[in-house]
């Protein structure tokens, strides 16, 4: 008979408080992102996973046991989920966001940004012209609760009425606001999720966006009051539909490189595009946050036009010169 | 759950360390998947109720002055959770939500790199697509014409929703996209080693090769769970198959066997031999 001690029991006796040191120390960090653990701890988690995938190795060349083996493999898993994961803090993610990746993903998107803005425009003059051309147009284009009211059989009174005339004041606009961010941003979600199957369902969503834009301005271009509706549209729109038109645009990058990944594999190709086109969609939540404000409040407590102008033209110069005039080091 | 278990040996991946070590990650399986799922959902419209009942008991004290601003929080909470709490919880340092954490997964890159708040965000900005598209035409009306346009366009969201079951790393669509897959990632517990005791029989080399390493780590499991029918069944099979008259008890005998098995295996490995099971003559 061999040894009354097995060779696997006494490996598994001299490294098992290494084990459980390192484990003590992964629960402490699992359960409050590392905040508790003094520098000396964490300097020791690599130098404990280390060890430890040293006696993983070891252990599937000598010992049989099978929870041990089990235990090491749950233990390197996390221990390496842990000294390999994110190193920034969230707060230092946030900052390189807006100071850095975000701009440089919006301007690497360009190309699609253009051709989803076209397609946005094509709606709108399809949806111009077709209204003035005749007036059932409209209703194809405008879903009934959308329009409230503004449609061809209103007469110019009430259609200038909506643009200007909100009794109450602040009455009811943080619920309102909300409301139009929630709708919006789902609706930009879905247009970036639906890139997914080959860029044509964003294309129609972009498109469909600007019919009911173009139907709208018909309406109104029609009563002389092109200008108005221009300056409450555009006052909270500028930065809305630029939201919407980058949401597309991020959905064509992804389906593009779904159709067409060039050289790459067609997943590589997705994941690298799917990185780039998610960073563009954390912005333009947080665009349609703007654009929900402006719309909820700005434009419901502003009712000179010339004054909408001016915010429009302001959002305008702020967003373009952040996204392409702004140069972060790369 | 063991990794010798055949229907968990088609989930093992490779994930390589730098260090150079394949840890054999280990797949969540579709069911694991959809239940984690589920319960994410039961919390978060738990969450919701609690808003809601919240939002009405403020609404009852400041005597309905207040209603406007609950309406918006419950508007923003329920958008809020719907977007960011499937987000926010991976991006804690268990990459799990409260659902998956309760199944015992988490969320990692499949190329083993750190994950980052990109490929988080992305892969749940999906779940627009796969989740929300298909329940927005599941509850769309009944009308005839409209009826079938949402039925086919439930079929055709349907293809995503269901993505999962159609791939061997049961991928969904953000899963691709974002480069991300989930795995089990359960917190073990280091159990006492079976063969600390020293040996109380002695047993020959043939009654020690009648057995390979898979009829061991059955014995192990046995052992582990203590359960004295098993036992007493295993430990009869055991001595008349080895041939041995003793006194001792089912669980000393037991005890005994696997301790002089795993020695005699053990030390067969180091020479470069495993024997696999009882049918591995050599």
């Amino acid at each position: 008979m061999e040894s009354l001690v097995l060779k696997s029991h006494r490996f598994r006796a001299e490294r098992e408080a290494d084990w459980k040191k390192l484990e003590v120390l992964l629960d402490r960090f699992e359960r409050g992102r590392g905040g508790q653990l003094t520098d000396d701890e964490v300097v020791s988690i690599p130098v404990l996973y280390r060890s430890a995938l040293s006696s993983l190795s070891t252990a599937r060349a000598v010992s049989l046991d099978q929870n041990l083996i089990g235990y090491l493999e749950s233990l390197c898993t996390r221990a390496y989920f842990c000294v390999y994961g994110t190193r920034s803090t969230f707060f230092e993610r946030i900052a390189r966001f807006f100071r850095k990746d975000w701009p440089t993903a919006v301007r690497d998107l360009w190309r699609e940004t253009i051709v989803s803005g076209l397609f946005g425009l094509l709606g709108v003059f399809t949806a111009f012209f077709l209204v003035r051309s005749g007036a059932q147009w409209f209703y194809a284009f405008m879903p009934r609760e959308l329009s409230e009211g503004r449609d061809p059989s209103a007469s110019a009174k009430q259609l200038h009425d909506v643009l200007f005339d909100h009794k109450g004041g602040a009455e009811g606009l943080t619920f309102f606001s909300s409301f139009l961010f929630t709708h919006n941003a789902e609706i930009a979600l879905l247009a970036f999720a639906l890139g997914f199957a080959c860029c044509l369902p964003s294309a129609f969503l972009v498109f469909y966006n600007g019919l009911t834009l173009g139907a709208l301005y018909a309406v109104y271009f029609d009563r002389g009051l092109g200008v108005e509706l221009g300056g409450w549209l555009f006052i909270h729109g500028v930065t809305e539909l630029f939201a919407i038109t980058l949401a597309g645009a991020a959905g064509f990058k992804i389906g593009w490189a779904l159709a067409f990944p060039g050289k790459m594999e067609r997943l590589d190709a997705m994941i690298k595009a799917g990185r780039e086109a998610g960073l563009v969609m954390v912005g333009v939540v947080i665009m349609l946050g703007v654009a929900g404000l402006l719309e909820g409040f700005a434009r419901q407590l502003i009712n000179d036009t010339a004054v909408r102008y001016s915010i429009a033209a302001l959002t305008a110069f702020s967003w373009g010169a952040y996204f392409y005039l702004y140069r972060p080091a790369r | 759950m063991s990794l010798s278990d055949p229907t968990v040996e088609k989930r093992v991946r490779e994930l390589v360390t730098p260090e150079g070590v394949d840890l054999r990650v280990v797949l969540a399986d579709a069911s694991e998947r959809f239940g984690a799922f589920a319960l994410d959902v039961v919390f978060i419209i738990a969450a919701l109720i609690g808003i809601s009942i919240a939002a009405v008991l403020m609404a009852m004290t400041t005597g309905g002055k207040g209603f406007e601003f609950i309406a918006t929080i419950w508007i923003l909470g329920s958008f809020g959770l719907r977007v960011f709490y499937f987000t926010f919880f991976e991006m804690q340092a268990r990459a799990a939500t409260p659902g998956k954490r309760i199944m015992g997964l988490r969320v990692a890159k499949r190329d083993g790199s750190a994950l980052t708040a990109d490929a988080i965000f992305v892969r749940n900005a999906m779940r627009e697509l796969e989740i929300f598209l298909p329940l927005t035409f599941l509850f769309v009306g009944g009308e005839a014409v409209d009826g079938w346009i949402a039925l086919f366009a439930l079929l055709w969201c349907g293809v995503f929703a269901f993505f999962p079951l159609f791939n061997r790393d049961r991928l969904r669509i953000g899963d691709i996209v974002a480069g991300t897959w989930v795995v089990h990632a359960p917190k073990r517990v280091l159990a006492g080693d079976l063969a600390a005791q020293p040996l109380s029989l002695a047993f020959t080399r043939e009654a020690l090769d009648a057995y390979g390493i898979r009829e061991l780590s059955v014995l192990e499991d046995v052992l582990r769970q203590k359960d004295p029918q098993t036992m007493e069944a295993v430990a009869r099979r055991i001595r008349a198959k080895i041939g041995v008259q003793d006194g001792l008890r089912d669980l000393e005998f037991l005890q005994a066997y696997y301790t002089a098995l795993r020695g005699r295996l053990e030390q067969r490995m180091l020479f470069g031999k495993r024997k696999r099971d009882k049918y591995d003559k050599s």
